[in-house]
């Protein structure tokens, strides 16, 4: 138990690639937390996809112990937080559990889009800033101008602004120092009833559910009995932990503190981020305000490519989701891909990461479906009911109006990239909300509809200002608009998992791109192939594959018989990585590719 | 685990159907061609009667395992068995008409080389029992034999072929087209000439880009330029069949034309899956031993081969019975190369396999026909029978 004010509870709020995991790693190492040789890089990041990805998707913390230049010893808790917009969220609910955050800088970079989301968040939550510029040892940094710019852009007094370099080791004691001085301890009453904040959960396949935990008021111990204020459960502390960043035992865990207890919790969706935990007995009255939960934003199908593996898909899906509150899934059939599920994501990112899991740690081959947003269809009888597939699209004559969901977008670019950036946002139906200039460097506010941000916005922003553009979103409601939804048939067979929904004014050229994607993408067959876009019984677009003419293998002997079955045995495997509609077949590659518009 | 009868062909002796022969591999060459995939090899003393030895008693071997059937065909190919020493030929010879009886039409083919040197030789192989030469000549001009690596020019092939012509009772020749750079008009100008030479059978090879060749490594590397795209080389295809249709060669198989009845007997029996003894380094075979189809092998570095046979007695590195699947792919990729196509009472007799619906969606589509009890490509499915076959057995 430490008192408060030798208590300092902190964020890191950063742009990806501006330094954030490497001073956390600094830090943990120059306060002795993890001994030398036991130090690996992005010590915080713990999947293999977030090392791989030099991302963070789940929060982490770690406890490090700082003796201070005033001779006294402090425990600094840090919470490392994501970058990425699809993990908004998490960000968020970290920030209510600390007190003031850290603002990194890349010194030759600048303000980035995600650095003002992430930092306004924390003044929401009412935090102190100290502002870092990292990399002032790269020959490009210009510690003045992002001083400058942080003014401008963020309105923050960046004066005092620590310099380090987190690669270099340079300015880390300065940072530990200003952590101290410059951030407030925590407040709380060690008298009153039991008060703590649900920070986050996650399952370990050993200790099975851990719940991550802001002390307000009180004191927590180990073998309290607990209550969840939200879902009302009563749990026994089995375990009472901190993280350095493993977990270190701790008797009692007072105010200001923030650690770690198991308490035989079997699912991560038994615990609500943001709920308050009191004790069973004699509790706290007033709850936290809690959280609002994630909501996916961004839905589509995975399929696996192999039909007979769809049970393994399902028990995957399963465990991820136990870890992952967030991510929402339903059994989904489809008349090309068969058996599935339909998965709620809260970004393009999010569905990657999860992709990407299910076909590494699971080894399950998939076939991903166009991305949709949730529609709000208007029926005419007075009921509005949530669109999560095209493909469930009802009878165009039941339904009044439909809307879809929008963002605030926000994009930050060097100004002779504006004009490919106008026009980007222009094509994707945005309306220009602001426009405003910090020295070389343009920020455009944008309302868009966010079903022409999931497909490829991204990567067309980064494509078309050569990376230098940077991107953060958040939903700002739904709004009406002329969509329908579009139809791909091959060699006149409709295939559902390539239907959509669009926008009138955009469907024939959406249609269009999405014809000749495909006609490249789908290998010749022995007879050709009408292509067609079209929206009920109208084509909009259309293209022919022709039919391939020569294919045949020039010399066969006695001696090729077995090379040359053995490559057809080869082919025909192949096939197997096909889906047939009719008399085509498609490669799964296709599905994914022609969803990749980049007109 | 496979049942037993997966194993088991309907027919137990189905080879019959397409006869027997011997394949004999001569594994050396002067040089290694850029677009040649075959087992050749360069080297630099040929100890000829030493490699005598070992055919000799590879062919008392398999002669042992198939012990009265009748002959019907000796195939010396290579590398470039017109580098064998005559003596060495007759030897190989006299040694199979002691081994097996030998039907009164055998054919007895050497591939030749189209040098005068190579032509040299001719006399003393057609005394030693050959009947029949196929010489790689490839193309009609200096500038494209040059492209494709070869050692000799159109005049002396010409003059070579005129001397195999007075010496060989029949005499084929090989020309690889869809090269580099050509066009439809200059490729049916040189065919021509190549049909108004030929006597009897004509093969006629687009060039592939095998991987492991010279050709494969400059192809991945983006440096073999003016290959023919997908529909030059159909239109290439087309002009051939139209063209040597004209001149009375018809194509009895995708690459090969003959008048009739003097089609390559020896081919036949790969593409109508009979049975054959492969021997020399790296030649496969397929025969039929107490009811079982076998796959054979031998190793395919000359050293290692000629050393196995000289210290264990036999060269082969393998010999796998087929499973009765297996077998039907390959009695199908094979058959349907040829213009007659395959017997369907045969296809059926191997195993209990359904096609008829992935023929009937051939049939629809116009690339296979069924008349005669037989089971053929028409024109339109020959240039593309692998996209046939996978349909066929996918």
């Amino acid at each position: 138990m430490t008192d408060l004010a030798h208590i300092r509870n902190f964020s890191i709020v950063a742009h990806i690639d501006h330094g954030k995991s490497t001073l956390a790693d600094r830090l943990i190492q120059s306060t002795g937390t993890v001994a030398d040789r036991d130090m690996k890089e992005q010590m915080l990041d713990s999947m293999d996809i977030e090392r791989e990805r030099g991302i963070t998707i789940k929060a982490n913390t770690v406890r490090l112990e700082y003796k201070a230049k005033d001779g006294q010893d402090y425990i600094l808790n840090l919470i490392d937080t994501p970058g990425h917009v699809d993990f908004a969220y998490e960000v968020s609910r970290s920030m209510r559990a600390v007190e003031g955050s850290l603002l990194v800088v890349d010194a030759s970079q600048g303000v980035e889009a995600q650095t003002l989301a992430n930092v306004y968040q924390a003044l929401d939550a009412g935090h102190e800033i100290v502002p870092v510029l990292n990399k002032i040892d790269l020959p490009a940094a210009e510690p003045d101008r992002v001083r400058e710019q942080i003014e401008d852009v963020i309105g923050l007094d960046a004066s005092d602004a620590v310099l380090i370099s987190a690669k270099s080791g340079i300015g880390i004691p300065d940072v530990l120092e200003a952590i101290v001085t410059r951030l407030p301890a925590p407040k709380g009453d060690r008298t009153a009833p039991l008060k703590a904040m649900l920070v986050d959960s996650w399952y370990d396949s050993y200790l099975g559910v851990v719940v991550m935990i802001r002390v307000m008021d009180g004191v927590i111990r180990k073998g309290d009995s607990i209550r969840m204020m939200q879902t009302n459960a009563v749990y026994g502390i089995d375990t009472l932990a901190v993280l350095k960043p493993q977990m270190v035992p701790i008797a009692e865990l007072g105010p200001g503190e923030i650690g770690v207890l198991t308490a035989s919790i079997k699912q991560v969706r038994d615990t609500r981020v943001g709920d308050t935990i009191t004790s069973e007995r004699k509790g706290c009255e007033v709850a936290l305000p809690g959280f609002k939960p994630a909501q996916p934003v961004v839905f589509c199908g995975l399929f696996p490519v192999d039909a007979a593996q769809f049970e393994d898909l399902r028990d995957s899906i399963e465990k991820l989701a136990l870890n992952d509150a967030s991510f929402s899934y339903e059994m989904e059939t489809s008349a090309a891909l068969g058996f599935g599920f339909r998965c709620g994501f809260l970004g393009l990112l999010h569905l990657e990461v999860i992709r990407d899991r299910i076909e590494r740690e699971y080894d399950i081959d998939l076939i991903t479906t166009a991305p949709s947003v949730v529609y709000h269809l208007y029926m005419k009888d007075g009921t509005m009911r949530d669109l999560h597939n095209p493909a469930d699209m009802p009878d165009l004559t039941l339904v009044d109006h439909i809307e879809e969901p929008r963002i605030k977008a926000t994009i930050l670019v060097p100004d002779d990239y504006l004009g490919d950036i106008l026009k980007l946002c222009q094509d994707r139906r945005g309306v220009q909300m602001d426009l405003t200039y910090a020295g070389s460097r343009a920020m455009v506010v944008y309302d868009l509809p966010l079903n022409e941000v999931v497909f490829d916005f991204y990567d067309r922003l980064k494509s078309v200002t050569k990376g230098y553009a940077s991107f953060d979103y958040n939903l700002s409601g739904y709004q009406e608009d002329a969509l329908v939804k579009m139809s791909i048939l091959v060699n006149d067979e409709p295939v559902d998992a390539l239907s959509m929904m669009v926008h009138r004014d955009r469907a024939e050229m959406r249609g269009r791109a999405m014809v000749e994607k495909l006609k490249d993408l789908i290998p010749r067959h022995m007879f050709k192939i009408p292509i067609q876009a079209a929206i009920g019984g109208k084509v909009i677009a259309r293209e022919t594959l022709s039919a391939l003419r020569k294919d045949v293998t020039a010399k066969c002997y006695g001696g090729d018989a077995t090379r040359k079955r053995k490559l057809l045995d080869k082919q025909k495997a192949g096939k197997k990585r096909m889906r047939q509609f009719g008399k085509v077949e498609i490669p799964q590659e296709a599905f994914i590719s022609a969803l990749k518009m980049d007109s | 685990m496979r049942s037993a009868s997966s194993w088991r062909v309907v027919l137990p002796e189905d080879w019959e159907a397409g006869g027997f022969g011997l394949y004999i591999h001569w594994p050396f060459c002067m040089a290694k061609c850029p677009y040649c995939d075959f087992n050749s090899h360069v080297a630099a003393k040929i100890d000829q009667n030493r490699w005598a030895r070992a055919y000799l008693s590879e062919i008392d071997r398999v002669g042992a395992l198939t012990q009265g059937r009748i002959l019907r065909s000796v195939f010396l190919g290579g590398g470039t068995p017109s580098l064998m020493d005559p003596e060495v030929v007759d030897a190989v010879l006299t040694k199979v008409r002691a081994t097996w009886p030998v039907a009164n039409d055998i054919e007895i083919t050497l591939e030749a080389n189209p040098t005068s040197v190579d032509a040299g030789r001719f006399r003393g192989y057609a005394d030693a029992g050959v009947s029949r030469v196929s010489m790689g000549i490839q193309a009609l001009n200096d500038a494209d034999l040059k492209a494709l690596g070869r050692l000799h020019s159109a005049a002396e092939a010409r003059a070579a072929f005129d001397i195999a012509r007075s010496v060989f009772e029949r005499v084929s020749f090989d020309l690889i087209y869809a090269r580099q750079d050509q066009t439809v008009g200059a490729w049916k100008a040189e065919l021509r000439e190549a049909l108004a030479m030929a006597i009897d059978h004509l093969s006629l090879y687009q060039l592939t880009i095998e991987e492991g060749t010279a050709f494969g490594d400059r192809y991945k590397a983006g440096k073999l330029r003016g290959l023919p795209d997908e529909d030059r080389a159909a239109d290439l295809f087309a002009v051939t069949q139209e063209i040597a249709d004209e001149a009375g060669l018809m194509a009895y198989e995708v690459s090969n034309h003959a008048r009739t009845g003097l089609e390559s007997r020896h081919n036949l029996i790969y593409w109508r899956y009979g049975d054959y003894a492969g021997i020399g380094p790296g030649a496969h075979g397929r025969l039929t031993l107490g009811g079982l189809r076998h796959a054979t092998e031998t190793d395919r570095i000359p050293m290692t081969w000629l050393e196995r046979v000289e210290r264990f007695g036999s060269g082969d590195s393998l010999c796998a019975a087929l499973s009765v699947a297996d077998q039907r792919a390959e009695f199908l990729m094979m058959g349907l190369r040829l213009t007659e196509g395959v017997d369907r009472a045969r296809l059926s007799s191997f195993g209990d396999y359904d096609l008829s619906k992935n023929i009937n969606g051939l049939i629809d589509i116009g690339m296979v026909e069924t008349a005669d009890d037989r089971l053929r490509t028409t024109e339109a499915g020959r240039p593309l029978l692998n996209a046939v076959l996978r349909q066929l057995l996918g």
